[in-house]
């Protein structure tokens, strides 16, 4: 296997940029294409070079709500990072000890991975139907039974009013961060648990009983200790929870309620849309996308390179 | 004191997961279980005990038989489609993870283009299924080029919103499912063991075939159960490559949840899951995962 090489490497490179291509490729073509000239239509040849579908687009292309929506995600997406991550950690933690209920745990957020989107989405979204139907149902029943009744008290008042605020102000317990939220969680805490087994597999208890020995309480042990070795690993969990809820499509598409994320507007605009802002559109999201995973892989690197700078502060007094 | 205290510790360390998990997958789960023997008016559910929702999701199906109903015939269909990405992607996983793993010598270079296989999974998917538009339409650069050389005279029709669209799209989507489990097994394959195959006199493809295929199974059963159970809940590829004229199993669920059909859709629902976990089943048979995680 030391001499030059072979036939096959050749081949196989050569399958290898072939795959590249096709996985690059069209993604490259709508970011050229959108930067066509105002005249110029969905497809080649360039019609002159312009910003005129970007500037279309922060217009807001005629079609209400595609700024909502790329806020909506941009809100929604940051929520789910922050929750992916607490969650994953404090879960991986967990998952160090034997507890009763871990196997079962660990294939629910298995079964949560691989089980079809459209499945949970519409279980989200008929759950969230019967909790709706539920408080109407309450909000009648108190208002037919405690409102206008002989002999009312301070108690049926009370409970009269509680019906006649449900009958005024509710609508749905449905939205962007309940159920939508809920939905996208399902999806994103499957990969962070998997990554914090991973980063915790390979984790070496010594330290943690060294801080221990020398007198942490349990959470100056993680602030001082544990936090700063996985650090590079939580980039790795948020960069999941940012991009996989900024991309989410399928278990939103029935569990966000009336607001829209910006992949279910950008899937109704196909259909709707026949110019080039449609790639605009996507260049922006594709530039969001890869804004996060460059600021993921930044981050991990200036942690390691701060690492290497600082080596051991053992017995400098710092802390 | 501190003993009794420590042993509750990951107990409220998995809570969170826990109540996610349960409030917004289990939970709904059992609701949609139990709301496929409800009815519904047009604006409501109402709770119910009735069959009618699994008779209308195989109308006729056994009493038209052997020609196959709608819901058959779909089922068919996404089972083809998913037998047909599957292969693709298999192969193809498993080339690009063989030569990634045994023809790249640089740990680092080969860090750099696993990370390029990997990157497009974290950008949007409807994005990746939109930037075909202006290679396979019908003035898209495809067809210029076919038509430019003189192979056709008119634009191929075939190449975008087809069957062929979704089955592109879903390999483009999902290779990386294969590729990432794979490369994951192969990089624990003891080198030494190629080399005593070699030195005994196999051939390179008896090499793979009865070295590394063997020693990659998991990662391989890892990914096909990832990309099976993808397609055969895709609604988005299905629905956006096949110009919303192909049909799919999640197709019909989405549709009649458009139709506020709920309890009907419920009922498609279950189908599909049982369908979904008796595929996983019979793969899990194949392989025991749990062993290698």
């Amino acid at each position: 296997m030391s001499e030059g090489r072979s036939r096959a490497f050749y081949l196989l490179s050569a399958v290898f940029a072939l795959y590249v291509l096709f996985l690059y490729g069209p993604t490259i073509t709508i970011l050229i294409l959108s930067f066509q000239g105002p005249n110029g239509g969905m497809t080649f040849p360039m019609n002159g070079v312009s910003l005129h579908w970007f500037y279309n687009l922060w217009n807001g292309i005629g079609v209400p709500n595609v700024m909502d929506a790329l806020v909506n995600s941009l809100e929604l997406g940051l929520t789910v990072t922050i929750l992916t991550v607490i969650i994953s950690v404090m879960a991986g933690y967990a998952f160090r000890k034997k507890f009763r209920g871990s196997n079962a745990l660990f294939f629910t957020a298995i079964a949560s991975l691989i089980l079809p989107s459209i499945v949970v989405s519409l279980g989200i979204a008929l759950e969230f139907q019967i909790f709706n139907q539920s408080i109407t149902g309450l909000g009648d029943s108190l208002v037919e039974n405690y409102v206008d009744i002989e002999n009312p008290t301070a108690w049926t008042n009370f409970l009269g009013w509680v019906g006649t605020t449900i009958q005024d102000n509710f609508s749905t317990l449905m939205g962007l961060f309940t159920s939508g939220l809920g939905a996208h969680l399902t999806w994103t805490l499957p990969f962070g648990l998997l990554i914090m087994f991973a980063v915790f597999n390979r984790f070496n208890p010594a330290y943690e009983e060294a801080a221990r020995d020398l007198g942490a309480t349990p959470w100056q042990t993680f602030r001082h200790v544990v936090l700063p070795m996985i650090l590079p690993s939580l980039f790795g969990v948020a960069l999941f929870g940012f991009t996989l809820s900024w991309d989410e499509i399928a278990r939103s598409s029935q569990a966000v309620g009336a607001a829209n994320t910006l992949p279910l507007t950008l899937r109704g605009l196909t259909t709707t849309v026949t110019t080039p802002v449609i790639y605009a559109l996507g260049t922006v999201t594709t530039a969001v996308s890869f804004a996060v995973i460059s600021t993921a892989f930044v981050g991990v690197l200036i942690v390691q390179a701060r690492r290497r700078r600082h080596g051991s502060d053992a017995g400098k007094g710092t802390l | 004191m501190l003993e009794d205290k420590s042993r509750w510790t990951p107990y409220w360390q998995a809570a969170p997961l826990a109540l996610v998990f349960f409030v917004f997958f289990l939970l709904p789960l059992a609701v949609t279980f139990v709301v496929s023997f409800w009815t519904y008016t047009g604006y409501s559910i109402e709770p119910a005990f009735v069959g009618d929702n699994y008779v209308t999701a195989f109308d006729k199906c056994f009493a038209s038989l052997p020609d196959l109903c709608t819901t058959f015939r779909t089922y068919l269909s996404t089972l083809r489609f998913c037998l047909l990405v599957w292969l693709i992607t298999l192969v193809l996983g498993f080339t690009i993870a063989y030569y990634l793993v045994f023809e790249i010598r640089s740990n680092t270079v080969r860090i750099v283009l696993a990370l390029l296989t990997t990157i497009p999974f974290w950008t949007s998917n409807v994005i990746r299924m939109i930037s075909w538009i202006p290679l396979l339409g019908r003035n898209g650069l495809v067809n210029q080029a076919l038509m430019g050389a003189g192979i056709v005279s008119e634009p191929v029709d075939w190449l975008l919103y087809s069957p062929f669209a979704v089955t592109l799209s879903l390999v483009h989507i999902n290779t990386v499912f294969m590729i990432v489990p794979i490369l994951n097994s192969m990089l624990r394959i003891d080198r030494s063991l190629i080399e005593a195959a070699y030195d005994t006199g196999a051939s390179p493809w008896q090499t793979i075939w009865n070295v590394i295929v063997p020693l990659s199974k998991t990662g391989i059963a890892i990914g096909s159960i990832f990309v099976v159970t993808v397609v055969m809940g895709d609604f988005i590829s299905v629905g956006l490559m096949g110009g919303q004229q192909i049909a799919s199993a999640g197709k019909v669920i989405e549709t009649q949840i458009t139709a506020l059909q709920f309890p009907i859709a419920a009922a498609n629902a279950i189908v599909l899951l049982a369908v979904v976990l008796m595929i996983v089943w019979v793969m899990l048979r194949l392989v025991d995962i749990r062993k290698e995680l």
